[in-house]
């Protein structure tokens, strides 16, 4: 039937071999990705005619604030299906997709505090996406503990997936009241000069760039996934035959 | 689940009486414990105190803190009080039987929640203008503090019942629970802040108050029904 496809997609193994398949794929073409879009950005793109070379942290910055809200849409999204259809693997991306997502969203707060230093002359300005940003590492870091303080794994999934799912509820409520309480507290800052539309040499970079990100965490999320399966299956009879290949 | 009102369990209470006994008991039984139900009202009076003694006792310097200091003393209390919530229920095995009842677990968890709102959120409604004072807001103010923390509260308490309900299985929860919590809260804490700040300069608060009445409408709305999914989940 059409259908088998997907019943395989909830079993275990032929994910575990799917992802052992399908890792060096994802790790390469990111590697290709984010070594063009670095040469593209960092050497062949011209300087901005207002900052200078400083503008150029944004071949890591956008993309890594894009994957901190991408990667949380994934854990909610999978994680929703797990609480729903009961599928472990679902709870597995999701457990996997937390650390990744965090680590995303630190390196966004760190590259924009970065920025803000050049830009503001401070290294924290209460930006509302730099605040947004924040309050997502805190939804993350809660999501992983929630997830560490349960020792039965079944509960951990199925509490921390409806963790998940309330946070993703609140992410756009917390994002507007952010955006409304600064624009109330600050006057526009620098950021909004940098708008204008950038030249394609600007551009082509930073897509090649957020591309090649989304595929990283795509090879991450695989590895994880993998290492997440053994620790969960590690009772199962076909994980000595996966291992011992 | 089904959540209508009309829905009769066997024993043919409806829905909305069991969750009117619910409440009922709760307040019955809380008020048999005052001691406990006075401790978040001090610890919000406290913290109140901590700020003058930390910043300055200039009033005209604590008053542009003033909404910042009620709104994170009144989240801060507010999340002491959440202990309260379900922990003595699912010790003795009540919150089981709630699940077991057969009636709508989340009508009862709505329940145990306003009745939770009744008995911490609404005395803080009423202890922040005393606090606002200290602080040295104009009596003209006052109003706007207990309306937007009334109001704020009920967000605060319907945000916490979640938290509370993942965390129940959970030893030591504490720390946890405000990682779980706060970051869901700020936007009552923006909302709540700047209509203090409003009602403070004299001006219409009534814009972020209607924005503090939504997170409430929309809490009222979901997080009984994440609340209860949560408390199945805990008790498994």
């Amino acid at each position: 039937m059409a259908w088998t496809w997907f019943h395989r997609l909830g079993s275990p193994p032929y994910i575990y071999g799917l992802a052992a398949r399908l890792t060096p794929w994802f790790a390469w073409l990111a590697a290709v990705l984010i070594i063009g879009g670095l040469y593209g950005g960092l050497v062949l793109a011209p300087p901005d005619y207002q900052q200078g070379d400083d503008f150029r942290i944004i071949y890591v910055h956008a993309p890594s604030a894009w994957m901190s809200l991408m990667v949380y849409s994934t854990m909610a999204i999978s994680a929703g299906v797990g609480l729903i259809w009961r599928i472990k693997i679902a709870h597995a991306v999701a457990a996997s997709c937390a650390p990744i997502g965090a680590s995303f969203t630190f390196a966004a707060l760190v590259t924009g505090s970065l920025w803000g230093e050049r830009m503001w002359g401070t290294y924290w300005e209460w930006d509302p996406r730099l605040t947004s940003e924040l309050i997502l590492l805190f939804l993350y870091l809660g999501y992983m503990g929630l997830r560490s303080a349960m020792d039965d794994m079944q509960r951990a999934d199925r509490a921390s997936a409806v963790l998940a799912v309330v946070g993703i509820v609140n992410v756009p409520i917390i994002h507007y009241s952010v955006l409304w309480w600064n624009s109330l507290h600050q006057a526009p800052s620098v950021m909004q000069l940098a708008k204008p539309t950038m030249p394609p040499s600007m551009l082509i970079p930073l897509l090649m760039m957020l591309f090649g990100f989304t595929v990283l965490f795509v090879a991450l999320l695989l590895v994880r996934l993998r290492a997440e399966i053994l620790n969960r299956e590690r009772a199962a009879s076909w994980i000595r035959e996966a291992v011992t290949q | 689940m089904n959540t209508s009102v009309i829905e009769t369990s066997s024993t043919g209470t409806s829905a909305l009486e069991a969750a009117r006994l619910v409440l009922a008991r709760d307040i019955r039984l809380a008020l048999r414990k005052r001691g406990q139900l006075v401790q978040p009202l001090a610890f919000f009076a406290i913290v109140t105190t901590l700020f003058p003694l930390g910043i300055s006792p200039e009033l005209s310097r604590l008053r542009d803190v003033a909404p910042g200091v009620l709104w994170v003393a009144a989240l801060l209390s507010s999340l002491l009080a959440l202990e309260f919530l379900f922990r003595d229920d699912a010790q003795d095995g009540t919150l089981e039987q709630h699940v077991l009842s057969g009636q709508s677990l989340t009508w009862l968890l709505f329940a145990k929640t306003v009745a939770h709102w009744l008995l911490t959120g609404l005395p803080l409604a009423v202890m922040a203008p005393l606090a606002g004072l200290s602080l040295g807001v104009p009596a003209a103010a006052l109003s706007g503090i207990v309306v937007s923390v009334a109001i704020g509260s009920v967000a605060l308490s319907l945000i916490g019942s979640i938290g509370a309900a993942l965390t129940l299985g959970v030893k030591r929860s504490g720390a946890l629970l405000s990682l779980l919590t706060l970051p869901l809260s700020m936007p009552v804490l923006i909302f709540g802040a700047r209509a203090t700040e409003l009602a403070i300069k004299g001006a219409g608060f009534a814009p972020p108050l209607y924005l503090l009445g939504a997170l409430a409408v929309l809490g009222i709305t979901l997080a009984p029904l994440a609340a209860a999914a949560a408390v199945r989940i805990s008790l498994e």
